[in-house]
């Protein structure tokens, strides 16, 4: 066998893993990997102009293609910028591997240039971490570290390389990788918890499927059978953030959204189903609201592939443990052994009509400013039939896009739900974009969002990504403005955007497009444009100051209590309210 | 406003992981990270070829948050087994303390007769100190100290409870 270099055995083994795009940034620590990287064009290395932004690009990519995102960043600050994307892959559970270079092994807790301690600061933000002493350990540990970033409930794993561990040479041959026993997930759920769950699915009366991002994780698969399973119940669906797409839009079976900015009738489906049935989401307290409010007359079933997810905040009745795409096709066959026919619900669908009457997505109409719902409407209208990559930033826009942009199907909408990471959309969009070269990608963004990663405006840029960016810039930090006017009597502490940049000028300065949206009349004719026009493109869409995202449960309280208009807003919070996030 | 608490139960967990580098930083930064209750930590190895330790922690919280650290434990990789000896039934919790009392005269003679009661023995003496070792459940390490307290105690080192099922099955 030969020797390799550490640096050498790391791009094979990558090469060996399928890898072809890495999103990183080049530094001290990891200057031979760099160097090795010289002589392997088939790995595409994308290199970004901040290191959170490799970690968001790798997540977009991981997102909208289902294969891990991979980051290369250098010790020390390379490394403490990656901490933010990486806590939001494991959030969101995103699979993704970051790799890290490290000071020399002689050096490490020396207080070194550039040291810091990666694995220490990392540990608690990655599924797993490791640091690698010597180069034979190498392609063990990152074959190991891409099986447990993509298998079960995947996240991201941290691989710490020393400097001088990346130059030693070790034997290397490209089979002689370790097979992986000592993460083994489950997959498929217990037999006779799934003959339970047909059970109670036969006997409900009122059964509502609230889907999660697990479904989207198990991959294309699971939505196919999520459809099947949602037709041969006859249940309504509703779903979490990070579930949208897994389930169309454009189904009579489809409530929208549920939570804190959800429906009206998926939050009342939930609090008057007999029977829950919950897929691939993990009870998060922007979706049950109050607790002890949560959907007080149902039994629930849970699947999900992480015990820990399950009795967190919810106390469920069956849970089963196992991949949620498998656990399904499981469920179907018992439910289809057992000769179920779907039942017409005839009541439960007929209250349902009637929360629907509410309308609760309305929003007011105006002639002279553009309201950013109807931004977000004219812009599903104008670009879903090409099925468009969504990615968001955080706040406002990102709820009102959750609400008004209609997804049919799974891995098209990328958004940062868990951590709420401001600046992720950008960077998310170009890695969603190298995923499908030939897709339409836009990232829906707020005027303050966008200015956290505004400069991979530059990335995007020099690999010639057609990416678009779509500004509701409504001169705010919109979300934190309507917590304050709806809970701190509108004192608008720190939530003005002063001193904004002239987008238009700074996109044009990056190469890139620049269209300013101020008219109404004017909104569909830009976003036209947006599309038709080559390249990427920046649109300024200045919408309406003080718009509010309805509707919304306000913090602590139940989801019967939803605000549904502006008219609802008391402006004042208690104590016990406010303590919430 | 003020803040709730909830009653807490004490449980003891013994749990399998791999014997690398970190591992017990990964466990204790989880229970500091997830605001859980460390009450002792023990943790050497246990296979023949050191591959393998052995952790035992005596935590507490209420039966919601105990299942939780089960859960959380059990999906750290490197974790093998977790295992609750509280709930699992009839165990053997034992720690071992080291005990030094100073002092002369009475005090010296029933801090001797004291430990002769306890079970513990001497390991070092001088003429003004002994150095009793004690092993046994932490309640009755907890009352022997309590005692030398009144008889000259100068110091205690305690080695954490290590606890094994009763009965021929391994855990």
């Amino acid at each position: 066998m030969a020797e390799k270099s550490g640096a050498e055995i790391l791009v094979q083994t990558l090469l060996d893993l399928g890898v072809d795009t890495v999103f990183g940034y080049p530094g001290g620590a990891v200057l031979p990997i760099y160097d090795a990287l010289y002589d392997h064009p088939k790995i595409k290395h994308i290199l970004v102009r901040h290191e959170q932004a490799a970690t968001h690009a790798a997540e977009g990519y991981a997102r909208s293609t289902g294969k891990p995102g991979v980051v290369l960043v250098t010790s020390g600050p390379g490394a403490t910028n990656a901490v933010t994307g990486i806590t939001d892959a494991l959030m969101d559970s995103i699979p993704m591997v970051v790799i890290t270079g490290q000071v020399a092994t002689n050096l490490i807790g020396s207080d070194a240039f550039q040291e810091a301690d990666t694995v220490g600061i990392t540990r608690h933000c990655t599924k797993h971490n490791y640091l690698v002493k010597t180069p034979s350990d190498l392609a063990g540990v990152l074959t190991e570290a891409f099986h447990i970033a993509t298998q079960g409930r995947p996240g991201p794993v941290v691989v710490d390389i020393p400097k001088n561990v990346q130059v030693a040479e070790a034997e290397f041959s490209s089979h002689n990788n370790l097979k992986n026993t000592r993460y083994q997930p489950q997959i498929d759920g217990d037999f006779k918890a799934i003959n339970e769950a047909a059970e109670m699915i036969m006997n409900a009366n009122a059964p509502v499927l609230y889907t999660g991002g697990g479904i989207i994780n198990s991959g294309p698969k699971a939505s196919t059978i999520l459809c099947e399973l949602a037709a041969l119940m006859g249940a309504p669906v509703t779903s979490t953030l990070m579930g949208l797409g897994a389930f169309p839009a454009s189904s009579k079976q489809w409530l929208g959204m549920l939570g804190m900015h959800g429906t009206y009738e998926a939050n009342m489906a939930m609090n008057r189903a007999d029977l829950v049935v919950c897929l691939g989401a993990r009870f998060d307290d922007r979706i049950t609201g109050r607790i002890d409010a949560f959907s007080p007359n149902s039994q629930k079933i849970h699947v999900d592939i992480d015990r820990s997810s399950v009795n967190k905040t919810i106390r469920v009745d069956l849970p089963i443990i196992g991949d949620v795409g498998r656990v399904m096709e499981q469920l179907l066959a018992v439910l289809k052994g057992r000769k179920f026919t779907t039942p017409d619900y005839e009541e439960w669908w007929a209250r349902i009509k009637g929360w629907r009457a509410t309308n609760c997505l309305a929003y007011p109409e105006s002639k002279t400013e553009i309201m950013p719902q109807e931004a977000i409407r004219k812009l599903w209208e104008a670009t879903h039939e090409q099925s468009p990559i969504i990615t968001t930033e955080v706040g406002q826009h990102q709820m009102w896009a959750a609400q008004h942009f209609d997804f049919e199907k799974p891995n098209k909408w990328l958004t940062s739900g868990g951590l709420g990471t401001m600046g992720y959309g950008l960077p998310a969009a170009i890695g969603a974009q190298l995923g499908d070269p030939d897709a339409l990608v836009i990232d829906i963004a707020g005027e303050a969002s966008i200015q956290m990663n505004i400069q991979e405006l530059g990335t995007a840029s020099q690999y010639r990504l057609p990416v678009k960016i779509f500004i509701l810039n409504n001169e705010y930090m919109g979300m934190v403005r309507q917590w304050q006017e709806l809970t701190y009597e509108s004192r608008y502490s720190n939530s003005y955007s002063d001193s904004l940049p002239d987008f238009i000028k700074l996109a044009e300065s990056y190469g890139w497009t620049g269209i300013l949206i101020e008219d109404p009349a004017d909104l569909e004719a830009g976003i036209k444009k947006m599309i038709e026009t080559d390249g990427p493109v920046l649109v300024d869409c200045r919408v309406a100051k003080l718009a509010n995202c309805f509707p919304m449960i306000p913090s602590g309280a139940a989801h019967t209590e939803m605000l549904l208009a502006p008219e609802d807003v008391k402006g004042t919070m208690d104590d016990n309210a406010k303590a919430l996030v | 406003m003020h803040i709730k608490e909830e009653q807490v139960e004490r449980h003891v967990l013994a749990v399998l992981v791999d014997n690398e580098a970190g591992i017990l930083a990964r466990i204790a930064g989880m229970f500091t990270a997830r605001g859980y209750n460390i009450e002792s930590l023990t943790v050497a190895d246990i296979s023949a070829d050191h591959a393998i330790s052995r952790i035992t922690i005596a935590t507490n919280g209420p039966p919601h948050v105990i299942e939780q650290i089960i859960a959380q434990l059990d999906r750290l990789v490197p974790v093998h087994s977790v295992r609750d000896l509280t709930e699992a039934g009839p165990h053997v919790q034992r720690e071992l303390a080291l005990v030094k009392v100073a002092g002369k005269g009475d005090n010296r003679i029933e801090a001797m007769r004291l430990a002769d009661v306890y079970r513990a023995r001497v390991v070092d003496a001088t003429t003004e100190s002994f150095v009793f070792e004690i092993t046994g459940a932490p309640d009755k390490i907890q009352t022997f100290v309590g005692l030398m307290r009144e008889v000259g105690l100068v110091e205690v080192g305690r080695t954490g409870v290590v606890a094994i099922g009763r009965g021929p099955d391994a855990a």
